[in-house]
C-alpha cells in the first residue's frame, strides 16, 4: 500500500531456512511425534520392540488406515463422512453373503464380493455426497443419516446374525503374511494410501479437491462445478468403507452387522492427527497414515505398559486433542515465518 | 489545542507484505466533529482497528483522556469509552432492537431473570435520541440498513461514549437517510460528543466536520481546519495529485462489432428488466450507487445468482448461462467485487490460482505438468509484474493490490473475449492501480470487451468510452465519453431514490 506496491517487508527468515522451518513444522512435525513415541515405548514398554510386536501393529492398523484415506478426501473438501462404520458394516454381510454362495467358485465369489462391496460404499458414499450438495444440508447431519439407515440395512440384509464360513483361500490370504513382514492386509492399506496420494499430488482432480476446501464460491465463479468435487469425495470415502470392508473380512473372517462401531470416530482422528485441517483446503494422506500409526502405537504401547482399558481412551483423548491444538498452533508459526 | 482528547504519537501498523499506518500522529480535540479522509487502502480501516482493540500498533503512542490507550480487545475499547460504529454492522439479526442495545448489560431481575420491562423502557428512551420511532421488541432483522445504523448508534449512546468513531456510515443509506443521521450527529455533537467520521464522499463531509485528516498509503499527509477548503483540495491531498493525470485514456482505441448484449435480463419478479451491450475494443463503465443492483446485475449476467429472464448474445449469438461454468466457456470472466471472498484461494499458491481456470492446459490426461504449469504462472506473474517472493507463494501474503493482479491472471490464463471488473481497484494500492489501468487498455487494444463497475466516479470517467448508470435495480442512462460530466451521472446515480 505504498507508492511503488512493493512494501514486501523483509522476512525475518531467508527464503531457503523458511522452506525447511516450514517443512519441519508441517510436515514432519506429525511423523517426528510418531518417531518420539516410538521411542518412548521401545524403552519403557516390555515386548513392545519385537518383530512380532510390530507385525500385530501393521495387522492393526490397517483397516482404520483405508478408512481414514477415504475420510482424508472429505475432510479436504470441507466436509466429514460420520457414516464410514456402519457402511462397513453393511459392506461386510453384503461380502460375505455374496463370498458364502456356493454356486460360485472361489476365485469368482471373491472377486464379485470385492466388487459387490466396493460398489455398496460407493452407493452409500455417492449418496450422502448428492443429498448434501443438493440440499445445502451439512454433511455431518446426512452421513450421520447415513450410520443410521447403514447399520440398520446391514442387519436386514445379514437378518441380525453374523456370518462365516468364508472361501478357505480367502482366510489364508488375509493371515499371509508377505517375506515375513508385511501382511497381505497392511500392504492393502499401504496401497490405498498410495493410490490417494498420487490422485491428490499429481492429478488436476487432486487439485481440485484442494481447491473446493480453500474457497468452493471461488471455485464456482472460476467456472468449475465444485458439488462435482465434493460428491466424488464422499462416493471415495464409501468407496474405502468398502474397501476396508473387505480388510475386515480377511482379519476377522466374519460379516457382522455389528461391526464397525465408532470406526469413523478414528478414521476422523487419525486424519485431524495427521494434519488435514478440518475447515478444509489443507492437509495430505500421508500424514493421516502416520496418524493412524500414532493412534494404534499409542495403543498397543498404553496396554503393554499396563495401563488398564479404562485409562486407555483417557489418553488417547487427550492426545487428539492436543493434536488439533497443535495444529492450531502451527498455523500461527508458519504465518509468522512467511 | 489544550483540550485534547485522543492523541496518537508517531503510530505505525504493519502486515506481512505491507506497512499499513506509518508515523500517523494526530491530536483530536475535545467535542469536535473529526474527518478522517483516504482512499481505499490508506489506512483509515487500520486506524480504526487500532482505537477498537482489534489490532495493536507496531510503534507509537496512543492516549486517551490524558491516559496511555492499550486496548488489548474491543471490551478494552469499550471500557474506556471509545464506541465504533463498524461499516458492517454487528447487530445479532434475531434478536430484538431493545436486546440488541443493551446486549451487554442487560437489565436483571432476581436469579438473572431479564427485566423485560425495564430493558424497553430504556431502549425506547436510547432509541428517541438517535429520532428512531421503532418498537424497540422489533426483531433487527425487520430493519432497513439506515435503521440498523442508528441502533448501532443508539447502542454507542448506551455507554455514555467519550468519543464515537463512525465508519463510512453513509455507504449504503440514500440521501433523505443521510439528512437525518447528519442531524443526529449534529446532536450529539451539541451534547459534547466527540466524533471521528470516516468517509470517502468528500461532498457530505463539510456538513458536518470541524477538521479533517487525509491519509494516503497509510501515512498521514494533513490535518486542516475544513473551513476555508473545497473538493478539489480534499481530492489533492487524498490522490497526491489532479486526478486528470491518473488516466491515459487510449483514444486511439476504436471500439467494433458488439461483443456482448444484454436484453431484458431480469433477476426476479421484483427488479426491473435491463439492456445493455458491450463491444469489443470497448471500456464499458457502469456507475450506480452501493447496493443500485450493479453486482447483482453482473451475477446473474455470469450465472453466479440465479436469473429469471433475458437473453445474453455473445458475438451476435444467444448462449444459455445456467451457471459460472457456461459464461467462462463461452469467454466471459468476471473479476468479483470481493476478492477475498470470492476471487482467490487464499491459502494456495499463486500458481494454483492461476492455472484453476483453466488446468487443461498444463495437465495431459489429467495429470498436471507442474513444469508447465510454473512456466505459464510464472510467464504471467511477469507480465502483470505481480509483485510476490515466488509463484509458491500464498496469495493471502501479497498487498491488495499484487492479489487484484493474481485475479487478472487467472483470467488471462483461460484466455477470456469479454472481462466483467467489478470494483477491480478497491483497495488496491495507487501503483498497482495504474498498472491495472495500463492493462485494461491493452486488453482493450486486443479487442476485448470490458466492462468496468466502480464507485469511483473519476476513474471511470477517465476509463471508459461509454458510462451506464445503475439507480435502484434500474439502468436510468447512458453518458457517452462526449457528455461525461460528473454532476449528471451523479444525478442520474440518485434519481430513483429522491423520487417519493
Amino acid at each position: 500500500m505504498t507508492e511503488t506496491s512493493e512494501p514486501l517487508v523483509s522476512a525475518p527468515v531467508s527464503p531457503g531456512r523458511a522452506k525447511f522451518l516450514r517443512f519441519l513444522i508441517r510436515d514432519a512435525g506429525v511423523l517426528l511425534a510418531l518417531v518420539l513415541i516410538t521411542l518412548f515405548f521401545s524403552v519403557t514398554a516390555p515386548y513392545f520392540a519385537t518383530p512380532d510386536n510390530a507385525l500385530k501393529i501393521f495387522v492393526q492398523i490397517a483397516i482404520n488406515t483405508v478408512l481414514a484415506a477415504g475420510m482424508t478426501f472429505v475432510i479436504l473438501t470441507g466436509g466429514i463422512d460420520l457414516s464410514v462404520g456402519s457402511v462397513l458394516a453393511l459392506c461386510t454381510v453384503v461380502g460375505a453373503t455374496v463370498m458364502i454362495d456356493e454356486d460360485l467358485s472361489p476365485a469368482v465369489a471373491i472377486t464379485l464380493a470385492l466388487l459387490a462391496c466396493m460398489a455398496t460404499g460407493a452407493i452409500c458414499g455417492f449418496l450422502n455426497g448428492w443429498i448434501s450438495t443438493r440440499w445445502k444440508i451439512p454433511s455431518f447431519i446426512v452421513t450421520l443419516g447415513m450410520l443410521n439407515m447403514a447399520a440398520g440395512a446391514a442387519r436386514v440384509v445379514s437378518d441380525n446374525s453374523t456370518i462365516t464360513g468364508l472361501p478357505q483361500s480367502f482366510v489364508d490370504f488375509g493371515n499371509l503374511i508377505i517375506g515375513g513382514f508385511l501382511p497381505s492386509i497392511f500392504l492393502v492399506a499401504v496401497l490405498v494410501i498410495a493410490a490417494g496420494w498420487f490422485v491428490l499430488r499429481f492429478t488436476v482432480f487432486g487439485r481440485m479437491i484442494f481447491a473446493v476446501g480453500t474457497n468452493d464460491e471461488a471455485v464456482r465463479l472460476s467456472g468449475h462445478n465444485p458439488d462435482f468435487y465434493k460428491v466424488a469425495a464422499f462416493t471415495i470415502s464409501g468407496l474405502t468403507a468398502g474397501i476396508a470392508a473387505m480388510v475386515y473380512l480377511l482379519r476377522l473372517n466374519i460379516g457382522s452387522p455389528i461391526a464397525g462401531v465408532g470406526y469413523e470416530l478414528n478414521a476422523i482422528a487419525a486424519v485431524i492427527i495427521g494434519g488435514t485441517s478440518l475447515s478444509g483446503g489443507k492437509g495430505s494422506i500421508i500424514g493421516t497414515l502416520v496418524g493412524a500409526c500414532i493412534l494404534q502405537v499409542l495403543s498397543t504401547g498404553l496396554q503393554l505398559l499396563g495401563v488398564g482399558d479404562n485409562f486407555k481412551p483417557i489418553v488417547i483423548g487427550l492426545v487428539i486433542v492436543l493434536a488439533v491444538i497443535l495444529d492450531a498452533y502451527r498455523e500461527r508459526l508458519l504465518r509468522k515465518i512467511r | 489545542m489544550d483540550d485534547v482528547i485522543l492523541s496518537l504519537e508517531g503510530v505505525g501498523k504493519t502486515f506481512p507484505g505491507v506497512v499499513a499506518l506509518s508515523d500517523v500522529s494526530l491530536s483530536i480535540a475535545h467535542g469536535e466533529t473529526h474527518i478522517v479522509l483516504g482512499e481505499n487502502g490508506a489506512g483509515k480501516s487500520t486506524l480504526i482497528k487500532l482505537l477498537a482493540g482489534i489490532y495493536q500498533p507496531d510503534s507509537g503512542l496512543i492516549a486517551f483522556n490524558g491516559q496511555p490507550y492499550q486496548p488489548k480487545t474491543p471490551h478494552d475499547a469499550q471500557q474506556s469509552g471509545i464506541r465504533i460504529v463498524h461499516q458492517e454492522l454487528n447487530l445479532l439479526p434475531y434478536l430484538s432492537i431493545a436486546e440488541n442495545l443493551m446486549l451487554e448489560n442487560l437489565p436483571r431481575r432476581a436469579f438473572g431473570i431479564v427485566d423485560r420491562k425495564a430493558l424497553n423502557s430504556r431502549a425506547v428512551a436510547l432509541l428517541k435520541e438517535v429520532g428512531l420511532d421503532v418498537d424497540p421488541r422489533t426483531r433487527v432483522e425487520a430493519l432497513g440498513v439506515a435503521q440498523m445504523q442508528l441502533v448501532e448508534i443508539a447502542k454507542a449512546l448506551s455507554y455514555d461514549s467519550k468519543l464515537l468513531v463512525l465508519d463510512e456510515p453513509t455507504a449504503t443509506l440514500t440521501p433523505p437517510e443521510i439528512e437525518r443521521l447528519f442531524s443526529i450527529i449534529k446532536r450529539l455533537k451539541a451534547r459534547g460528543v466527540t466524533i471521528i467520521y470516516i468517509s470517502h464522499r468528500l461532498h457530505e463531509v463539510f456538513e458536518i466536520g470541524d477538521r479533517v485528516t487525509v491519509l494516503r498509503n497509510g501515512r498521514l499527509v494533513a490535518t486542516r481546519d475544513l473551513k476555508g477548503l473545497a473538493v478539489p483540495d480534499l481530492v489533492r491531498m487524498m490522490i497526491g495529485r489532479d486526478i486528470a493525470d491518473e488516466y491515459s485514456f487510449d483514444d486511439t482505441i476504436v471500439p467494433g462489432k458488439v461483443a456482448l448484449s444484454v436484453a431484458g435480463l431480469k433477476r426476479d419478479a421484483a427488479t426491473p428488466a435491463i439492456s445493455f451491450d458491450v463491444r469489443h475494443g470497448e471500456i464499458l463503465g457502469v456507475a450506480g450507487l452501493v447496493g443500485s443492483g450493479r453486482t447483482e446485475a453482473m451475477r446473474a449476467l455470469f450465472g453466479a445468482d440465479a436469473k429469471l429472464d433475458g437473453v445474453i448474445e455473445i458475438d451476435g449469438k444467444p448462449v444459455a448461462i445456467t451457471a459460472p461454468k457456461d459464461a467462462v466457456r463461452h469467454g466471459l470472466s468476471l473479476l468479483t467485487e470481493d476478492r477475498k471472498g470470492q476471487g482467490l484461494l487464499l491459502d494456495l499458491a499463486v500458481d494454483k490460482n492461476i492455472t484453476i481456470t483453466d488446468l487443461g492446459k498444463v495437465s495431459r490426461n489429467g495429470l498436471i505438468n507442474r513444469r508447465a504449469e510454473a512456466a505459464a504462472a510464472n510467464d504471467l506473474v511477469g507480465q502483470l509484474r505481480v509483485k510476490a517472493s515466488s509463484i509458491e507463494q500464498a496469495v493471502r501474503n501479497l498487498s491488495g493490490g499484487n492479489q487484484q493482479k493474481v485475479v487478472l491472471a487467472k483470467w488471462l490464463f483461460r484466455g477470456t473475449s469479454t472481462l466483467i471488473l467489478d470494483e477491480p481497484t478497491r483497495g488496491v494500492d495507487i501503483g498497482a492501480r495504474r498498472e491495472i489501468y495500463q492493462l485494461l487498455w491493452m486488453l482493450a487494444a486486443q479487442q476485448k470487451g470490458i466492462i468496468m463497475v466502480s464507485s469511483d466516479l473519476p476513474e471511470l470517467m477517465g476509463m471508459c468510452h461509454r458510462i451506464i448508470v445503475f439507480s435502484k435495480n434500474r439502468i436510468v442512462g447512458e453518458v457517452p465519453r462526449a457528455e461525461f460530466d460528473q454532476e449528471r451521472i451523479l444525478s442520474l446515480a440518485y434519481q430513483e431514490y429522491v423520487r417519493p
